[in-house]
Parts: structure tokens; C-alpha cells; sequence
């Protein structure tokens, strides 16, 4: 579908939204509390079949997190990104989308590795690659005292 | 997936039930990689793959280095695809920059990434007829990859870490034997491809051991996100080179390789296949490359603008996307890479299920992982 046209569809079911176009894809910014909601209508909407989720990141902004979904309809060939800013910067907690694209448990586990942004409804939240008791060397406030060399 | 809790999984219910521990040193892990092994008899339950043995941080490294360093990080995350991650950053580089990079950097980008690719699916072949207790496929592949790497060495010093795409183009012009010695090789290689049929795809073991093993529908391929040669042998259409054509790869004439079984066998067929294709594109560009500058002007220091991008490019082993948040520094404020090999790790458990435990070499060698694109 075109970018257009997903605007417009996107528009229709989200009206309280403001649908980005003008740049390389379609791109939103959703509230945190609605993020499983609207990710349930884009994956079964017959419209949008957005079945294939690329991609998952966190962003430290400092004064809040984002977490940005990149998703993509195999089948009708369009892409959107959904931006959410988690405005809790002591404590991030997002619903998991896990359960409608399961590379999505993974991915949320790397960015709770990472990031330190717990994920709500998540089967399996461990950490992934670090020790249980690491920071989140992803946080801008992240230090390590051994390996870090300020410059 | 069903789903379970961990203690479940890693207590010994049952007469007959174990946990056992492959890896992280176990050489069909084809690096440091763990798998908790739950089993019932010879059965596998459950697989639980620990990563992090290779963790280096890469992207907090990435957040204090300019972009032309950040291509030498890339290069160590999926070493066998060097060239294509260092073109997924270039290209982000340039679409963010607005800088047009010359015809002849796009030609020879695009026949580089397809030996790289060749050289990758070799290097798979070779090791996953090895896990077969196939020893001699390790031989021939090597032989056969071993042409790629003089290329790449004669061309730019050297043979795995190469660096070689980088912001603006290239860093520095081909050799003049390049074109000749890339068409002896592919003059070379089609001789040497139908060996490997005859070695491994006719071979009755090795298709006992992979028909049938591992199967994985295709809405699980989607869901788990699983691209490359492993999404394709389930007949996910997820090639990056068809879907967003990049570099050459619009003016070139290929297939994209589907299979529908989705078992070992499709995989392996699918890279086999894939092989082929690669040439095909090779021969269209070689004798084509456009004269002129091997890199455009870039400025000493590079910036990006303020805002965010992105870039998808296929590599050997699937989709990779690098995501960069920028606030128009020299450094990116905040970068992701979507690797490939960590959303393929992740079908095992689902693949191994009810199979045998020394099938679980057979099924993960199937997947091509590499460890340290996992870790990042």
C-alpha cells in the first residue's frame, strides 16, 4: 500500500493520532497505556496485516525512554514506525508485545538487558546477555569505573 | 511456544528426564554459544540458548566513535557478511548526509557483497557437512573459499575484517587484476559447485538427517522474525535485495530463492541455490563496472542531521538493519542493529522439539549462526 494510503486507514482507525508521512516511512507516536492495543489493530486489521515486526529499540532521551517498533506487513508490502515515550525515567514499565510476534520476547529481553525497561505480561524476562546485578549500559547515566576511559 | 517456566524446564521431573549443558566451548556451536538442554531419554524437550558470551557492548561503543570508525565494529559482528555490514552503515551514512555516491562504487559494492556471500554459504557448507561427520565437505569448501579471500586480499590487504566500504564509497580503488581474477573464480566455482551436490545433496545420510528435521511453518518464520536463507526455506519472501533494492542490486537480473518445506533441507538448498544466483549477478556486473571515482567527497567530519534513520540491507545471513538516533554530532547519539542471526537463534527451541539430541547439531548448523553477531 501506499504511503498515503496508509496514512489515511491509519488515520481512520487511530483518529485521536497524529500520522506522520512525510518522511522515508509512515511513522506515529502512541501513548505508553495504548501501545498493546494499537499493535493488536495493525497485526489483524485486514487493511494493514503488519505480521512482521523488524524491529524493536529502546532510546534513553534522559529525561524519559522511548521505545520505538518498526513493523512490516509481509503480505501487503508497507512498512510503519511506532514511536512511544515511557515518561517514567526512574522506573520504564511497558506492556509486552510479545504475544502477537514472538521475536518481539527476545528483542524486549535485550532491551530490559540493555536498557533496564521492564516489560508487563512478558513469559520470560531475564536478563540476556549480562550478569543478574549489572547496570544498563545503555542508560546515558551508565558508568563503569574499569572500562570507561572519559575523554 | 508453549510455555513454561524456567525452574520447569531445569528440573529433572521424571526417571528419564535430564538437563544437560552443550556448550559455550563445544565446537558445533561454531562459537561461544550455550544450550540447556532439556531431555526426555535421547528426546529433546526444550532448547534454552544463553547468549553473552561475546558480548563486547557494540552499540555503547558505537555511541563514542565517529561514523568511519564505527564501520570497523561492524565488521566484527557478522564476520563472514564484513562487506555488507559495513555497507549497511555506509549507506545510512549517505542517505542522511544527501551525498550521491559514484556509479562505480555502487557495481563494485554489489559484486563484492555477492562474493562475500558465496564465500559465507562456502564457509556454512563446509562446516555444516562437517557436524555430519562429512569431513571431506569441510575440505572442499575451504578450497573454494580460500579464491575469494586472495581476491579480497590482493584487492584491500585483507582476507576476513575488511573495512573496505566505508562512508562516501570505498577506501581505496579495486586492483586492476580484480575483474580478471573474479571471472576466473566464477569460471572456477561453476565447475566446483556441482561437486557439492555430489557430496552432500545426493548423499543418503545427509538427506535422512535434514529432510523432514526442523520443520518451521511460515507464519512461524514471520513471527520469530527469522530471515535470510532460514526465513526462505519456509517461503517467506524476505529478501531486502528484491523488497528495498540498494547499491546495483536494481539493475541486475535474479531470483529470489524460495523453497516451502521449511525443513534443514530448504535451508540447505536455499543457500546451495543461492550460490548460484550470486554468480549470476557477479557475471552481470563484472564486466560492466563504470569508470570513475572510487568515493565521493565527504567532509573531514562527518554529521548527521538531527533525527533519526534507518537502513536495511541482506546479508548472508538475513536482515540487517542498523538504526541510528542522531542529534547532529559526529557521534551517534543513540545506534541499533537488528542482526540477523539474533532473531534466527530463537526458532531452536521451537525446531528441536521432539527430535533427537544429536539433531540438535544438525538443525542449529542449519540456522548458520554466528555467535558474535548474536552478542553484538
Amino acid at each position: 500500500m501506499e504511503k498515503e494510503q496508509l496514512g489515511l486507514v491509519l488515520a481512520e482507525l487511530f483518529p485521536t493520532l497524529e500520522i506522520n508521512t512525510s518522511g522515508d516511512s509512515v511513522r506515529f507516536k502512541a501513548d505508553t497505556a495504548d501501545i498493546h492495543k494499537i499493535a493488536a489493530v495493525l497485526r489483524d486489521d485486514k487493511r494493514l496485516q503488519f505480521d512482521y515486526l523488524f524491529n524493536l529499540y529502546g532510546v534513553d532521551r534522559e529525561d524519559r525512554f522511548s521505545m520505538i517498533y518498526g513493523l512490516e506487513s509481509t503480505i501487503l508490502g508497507h512498512i510503519v514506525v511506532i514511536e512511544t515515550d515511557i515518561a517514567d525515567h526512574d522506573n520504564p514499565i511497558i506492556d509486552t508485545v510479545s504475544d502477537l510476534w514472538k521475536t518481539a520476547q527476545y528483542q524486549e529481553r535485550e532491551v530490559y538487558d540493555l536498557m533496564g525497561v521492564k516489560f508487563t505480561n512478558h513469559p520470560d524476562l531475564r536478563r540476556l546477555f549480562l550478569e543478574d546485578g549489572w547496570g544498563f549500559p545503555l542508560r546515558k547515566d551508565y558508568k563503569d569505573d574499569i572500562n570507561f576511559i572519559e575523554r | 511456544m508453549q510455555e513454561v517456566e524456567l525452574s520447569d524446564i531445569l528440573t529433572a521431573r521424571e526417571d528419564g528426564d535430564y538437563i544437560v549443558n552443550i556448550g559455550p566451548q563445544h565446537p558445533s556451536t561454531h562459537g561461544v554459544m550455550r544450550f540447556v538442554v532439556s531431555l526426555k531419554g535421547e528426546m529433546l524437550e526444550y532448547v534454552i540458548p544463553h547468549c553473552g558470551y561475546i558480548h563486547r557492548g557494540i552499540e555503547k561503543m558505537c555511541e563514542r566513535m565517529t561514523y568511519p570508525q564505527i564501520i570497523h565494529l561492524t565488521d566484527r559482528m557478522d564476520y563472514l557478511s564484513a562487506h555488507m555490514n559495513n555497507e549497511a552503515v555506509s549507506l545510512l551514512v549517505e542517505k542522511a548526509t544527501g551525498v550521491e555516491v559514484p556509479e562505480r562504487v555502487k557495481y563494485i559494492r554489489t559484486i563484492l557483497s555477492e562474493l562475500q556471500r558465496i564465500a559465507s554459504h562456502q564457509l556454512w557448507w563446509a562446516a555444516f557437512g562437517m557436524d555430519m561427520g562429512g569431513l571431506t565437505c569441510f575440505f572442499y569448501g575451504l578450497r573454494d573459499r580460500e579464491h575469494i579471500l586472495d581476491i579480497f586480499e590482493e584487492s584491500f590487504g585483507s582476507r576476513l575484517l575488511h573495512s573496505y566500504v566505508c562512508p562516501g564509497g570505498l577506501m581505496g580503488d579495486i586492483h586492476p587484476n580484480f575483474q580478471k581474477r573474479t571471472k576466473e573464480f566464477i569460471k572456477y566455482f561453476r565447475k566446483k559447485l556441482p561437486e557439492y551436490d555430489q557430496l552432500l545433496t545426493g548423499n543418503v545420510i545427509f538427506e535422512q538427517r535434514t529432510k523432514g528435521m526442523g520443520i518451521m511453518s511460515k507464519a512461524d518464520a514471520i513471527s520469530f522474525g527469522a530471515t535470510g536463507p532460514v526465513g526462505r526455506g519456509s517461503n517467506f519472501a524476505c529478501d531486502i535485495r528484491k523488497k528495498f533494492p540498494y547499491s546495483a542490486y536494481d539493475k541486475v537480473d535474479f531470483k529470489e530463492i524460495l523453497y516451502t518445506e521449511g525443513d534443514s533441507w530448504a535451508r540447505y538448498k536455499v543457500r546451495v541455490d543461492e550460490m548460484w544466483e550470486s554468480m549470476k549477478i557477479i557475471e552481470q556486473l563484472i564486466d560492466n563496472i563504470p569508470e570513475g571515482d572510487y568515493s565521493a567527497k565527504m567532509k573531514p567530519v562527518i554529521k548527521l542531521p538531527e533525527g533519526e534513520y534507518s537502513q536495511r540491507v541482506e546479508t548472508a545471513k538475513g536482515d540487517l538493519g542498523v538504526f541510528v538516533v542522531s542529534k547532529g554530532e559526529k557521534y551517534p547519539y543513540r545506534m541499533h542493529f537488528r542482526t540477523p542471526n539474533f532473531n534466527n537463534l530463537f526458532v531452536i527451541s521451537q525446531l528441536c522439539a521432539g527430535n533427537k539430541i544429536a539433531d540438535l547439531i544438525a538443525i542449529s548448523g542449519s540456522l548458520d549462526l554466528v555467535i558474535p553477531d548474536i552478542d553484538r
